[in-house]
């Protein structure tokens, strides 16, 4: 079945479309799939509104906005905290195309770079709307996307409080077996409020719950993340696909969010 | 099925063609404008096959909506020679980086949009700017020296 594109030149236009039921087209490294194999929804709507490929940078947080790329993303060097995760999106096509607003809702093994926003605890700006929505509320239902993002606000982590790290066959470009982020705020050099997020151990990305409450309270030393590893899988339910199975994921999850935390603790 | 206009300018030239509706910019290029020089490999941006220049970076033309052109700059292989080869297809001769050649055209665009942005990269650099092009032929060893030699001044141009 072939599909209707519309071009709106607002995001309110676009957002109205995507309320009616139509598919947003961002950088189309996904939907542009379902164009070709004849499996898009009927009505695909995308917008030329400059806005979306805005980047704010204050002191404290940066504001993304839902259309910024990739590669973008690595061309800013205050968005530095952010390169780990941006460069290990797909190849540097993929990297020219693919967006931040895209990336949120990339169905699995997909999402790397939402992966290590929800660990920074970003929240969505949507169309339309002030304040922000906590990325986690965002995650919960990523299926289909209930509005459209406008922009993401993301908290600028303090110098080596944040890590993230992506685990894949292929290298550099393969898809993940797993990848995980850690953004661990310390005082008086103790973590207070460790964010851990997981990315292909789930439906979509989601919360290490397990290794947060192990995290909270202590100091980042071996004992602490020896504790943190034997439990890292908890709660968990990684899906089987031709990368790795669920036990396989469940199995090595816990070697790489070590090998995170120790490059973290290193500094 | 609505039929949209579409100005754009194809290796240098000035040009206008009409692009149907949720057609692809491969699509676009080879059946509207007449440049068989992308290649359709996968049609899911995993091969590299249909990379073009879309005002100066390398896309994959199977997941580009052709309408979303207009007013671009769009670069192919068939667009790298003058009156002379390319420098880099020189070298794809001379360091046997060709086969089959299904993956050359995409190769060629990726590692001229390397060169342009980076005129003296390292090996590294030159993996991972041709780390979305697959080539099943070569082991990828001739392409990567190929595109080397070029910025090393080593190819004959
Ligand atoms: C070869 C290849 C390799 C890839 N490798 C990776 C990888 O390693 N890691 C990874 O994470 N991803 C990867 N991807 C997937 C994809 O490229 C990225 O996830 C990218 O960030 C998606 O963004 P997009 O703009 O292209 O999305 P689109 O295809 O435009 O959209 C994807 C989905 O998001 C929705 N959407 C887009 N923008 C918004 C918005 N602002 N608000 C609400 N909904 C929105 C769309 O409606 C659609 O449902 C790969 C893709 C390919 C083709």
């Amino acid at each position: 079945m072939t599909s209707t594109v519309e071009t709106v030149s607002t995001m309110a236009e676009a957002a109205r479309a995507v309320a009616q039921g139509a598919t947003f087209l961002a950088g189309g490294t996904i939907v542009m799939r379902d164009v070709n194999a004849g499996e898009a929804a009927p009505r695909i709507v995308r917008t030329i509104d400059p806005s979306l490929n805005d980047i704010r940078i204050s002191g404290d947080s940066v504001v993304l906005g839902a259309g910024v790329t990739m590669a973008q993303v690595l061309a800013n060097r205050d968005l530095e905290f952010l390169h780990p995760a941006a460069r290990m999106i797909g190849g540097p096509q993929v990297r020219n195309m693919g967006t931040v607003g895209g990336n949120l809702f990339a169905p699995h093994p997909y999402g790397d770079f939402a992966v290590a926003l929800l660990a920074l605890g970003a929240r969505a700006v949507m169309a339309g709307q002030s304040g922000g929505r906590p990325l986690d509320d965002l995650m919960r239902d990523r299926s289909r996307s209930p509005a459209l993002v406008a922009a993401i606000e993301c908290p600028r982590p303090r110098a080596g409080s944040f890590g993230f790290l992506k685990v894949s066959r292929v290298k550099p470009k393969g898809v993940s077996v797993l990848s995980v982020a850690a953004l661990l705020p310390r005082e008086g050099g103790r973590i207070r409020g460790p964010r851990v997020a997981w990315g292909a151990m789930g439906p979509g990305p989601m919360r290490g719950a397990s290794a947060e409450r192990l995290l909270d309270g202590q100091e980042l030393s071996a004992a602490t993340i020896d504790r943190v590893v034997q439990a890292a899988a908890e709660g968990l339910s990684p899906p089987t696909d031709a990368i790795a199975t669920d036990w396989y994921r469940r199995e090595v999850a816990g070697v790489h969010l070590k090998r995170l935390l120790e490059q973290m603790e290193r500094g | 099925m609505a039929k949209k206009p579409v100005h754009f300018s194809h290796n240098g030239v000035e040009r206008a063609a009409f692009a149907d509706d949720g057609q692809n910019l491969l699509e676009f290029l080879r059946r509207g404008a007449g440049d068989l020089s992308p290649k359709y490999g996968c049609g899911q941006g995993t091969c590299g096959a249909c990379t073009v220049m879309i005002d100066g970076e390398t896309q994959l033309s199977c997941l580009v909506l052709a309408e979303s052109i207009d007013g671009k700059s769009i670069r192919t292989a068939a667009g790298l020679a003058s009156d002379q080869l390319d420098p880099l297809q020189v070298a794809f001769m001379d360091h046997f980086a060709a086969q089959c050649g299904y993956c050359t055209p995409g190769m060629l665009v990726s590692a001229r949009a390397l060169l342009e942005r980076n005129p003296k990269p390292t090996r590294e650099e030159v993996m991972e700017a041709i780390s979305g092009n697959l080539c099943r032929c070569t082991g990828y060893e001739p392409i990567i020296s190929a595109i080397l030699a070029v910025a090393e001044g080593r190819a004959q141009a």
